[in-house]
């Protein structure tokens, strides 16, 4: 589920930069949610050097950290990839089979929801409804939503992000 | 010390100004089925919605944790509506749990069990689908083993490792049906601060926290 994705350099910088937030904050536990926000804001997702920091600072538990981090949907455990996928599971894609897009989404990437490829290309996530039912089952990709996404249109998106990546690698070489 | 006294099920009791229907009723041999409350904690979690019982004067049930006795209080333990409410509640509970009574090793000083029996209702009861959650077992720690789908989520394991260790190992990670006691970044106890006093163990009310020697008890 929390997969260590950081490097031990990354690592040192996590920390350098989480305690840079804290000049900005007291030792109130009450300061725990502004706290989280900031250093995401920074870091893009909360990694679990900055977890531990916050506990440090705070003097609370790391598990409580963990716990608030774990209870709201804003706040990410993994680092943001290249590319967002978005598969939505509100009622229509639901009816329409956003779980079956979701579960291919998966396969494809080889990883669950709320999770990074290795290489840091893609994230995957879901969301509850983004407002277009008619398009359903609706995935958004780089913020853009793409309508009737079956599991032959999520290898059709994912071949198109290959041809991208060979014309950019083709480009710089030549 | 200020007493109070009051009636609980037709027995005349006298208790601590103060005190909660609950441990009055438990102290005088009166049982009130109950899973998230402890003797020690000063203000109950209330969140197993089990030890329900109707108070005269009251129009609703009441969880006999968070309310307080009062002089001439007539408490009713197994009134229709309070019964309905804590059988509702706990065939819910039953609803997510494996119930896999003839392979565990709490299974006769199982909590689960004893509320079954007062309540009356059979642990394989079928008014609810079943949904399992089906997570993975922890055998790391050398003192016990943690199955988190025998877990009623009362956070009596969670109390004690904070408030009488000042550890702070457990805690409840998720949201919702996912929710469960875990340590940080759920890693394993045999690799988390755990200082392995077997605590946790002693007040979990399931089989989810058991001692490896098979003793529901520490010696």
């Amino acid at each position: 589920m929390n997969k260590k994705v950081s490097t031990t350099e990354e690592q040192v910088k996590i920390r350098q930069e989480t305690k840079q937030i804290f000049k900005r904050f007291g030792k109130k536990r009450g300061n725990l949610m502004p706290i989280l926000q900031k250093v995401q804001g920074k870091l893009g997702y909360l990694p679990q050097e900055a977890m531990l920091e916050i506990a440090d600072f705070l003097e609370i538990p790391g598990i409580d950290v963990y716990s608030v981090i774990t209870f709201y949907n804003q706040f990410r455990l993994n680092p943001p990839g290249r590319h967002s996928i978005r598969v939505c599971l509100g009622t229509a894609c639901h009816m329409k089979g956003g779980y079956i897009t979701l579960d291919a989404w998966k396969r494809r990437l080889d990883i669950d929801r709320g999770e990074t490829t290795p290489d840091r290309e893609f994230d995957l996530d879901s969301v509850a409804c983004v407002g277009c039912c008619v398009m359903a089952p609706v995935t958004v990709v780089d913020g853009k939503p793409q309508g009737k996404v079956e599991p032959t249109k999520v290898d059709g998106l994912l071949l198109a992000f290959e041809h991208e990546q060979e014309k950019k690698s083709k480009n710089e070489n030549g | 010390m200020k007493t109070v006294s009051l009636t609980i099920d037709g027995k005349k009791i006298e208790t601590r100004h103060g005190e909660k229907i609950l441990w009055a009723a438990l102290e005088n041999g009166i049982y009130i089925p109950n899973l998230c409350g402890l003797r020690d904690e000063a203000e109950s979690v209330a969140s197993c919605r089990l030890c329900f019982v109707e108070v005269v004067g009251k129009e609703q049930a009441v969880t006999a944790c968070t309310e307080m006795v009062t002089e001439g209080m007539v408490v009713n333990t197994r009134g229709a509506e309070a019964l309905r409410m804590a059988r509702s509640g706990f065939e819910l509970l039953l609803s997510s749990l494996p119930m896999d009574c003839a392979h565990c090793v709490k299974s006769g000083s199982c909590e689960l069990q004893k509320i079954a029996h007062h309540l009356n209702i059979k642990l394989k009861s079928k008014r609810f689908r079943k949904l399992l959650r089906e997570l993975p077992i922890d055998d790391s720690s050398s003192l016990f083993t943690y199955d988190p789908n025998k877990c009623v989520l009362c956070g009596r394991c969670v109390w004690v490792c904070r408030e009488r260790l000042g550890v702070g190992v457990l805690g409840f990670a998720n949201r919702g049906f996912q929710r469960v006691v875990t340590t940080f970044a759920g890693e394993p106890f045999g690799e988390s601060k755990c200082q392995e006093c077997g605590d946790c163990v002693s007040v979990c009310p399931t089989g989810a926290l058991t001692f490896k020697n098979g003793k529901t008890e520490e010696e």
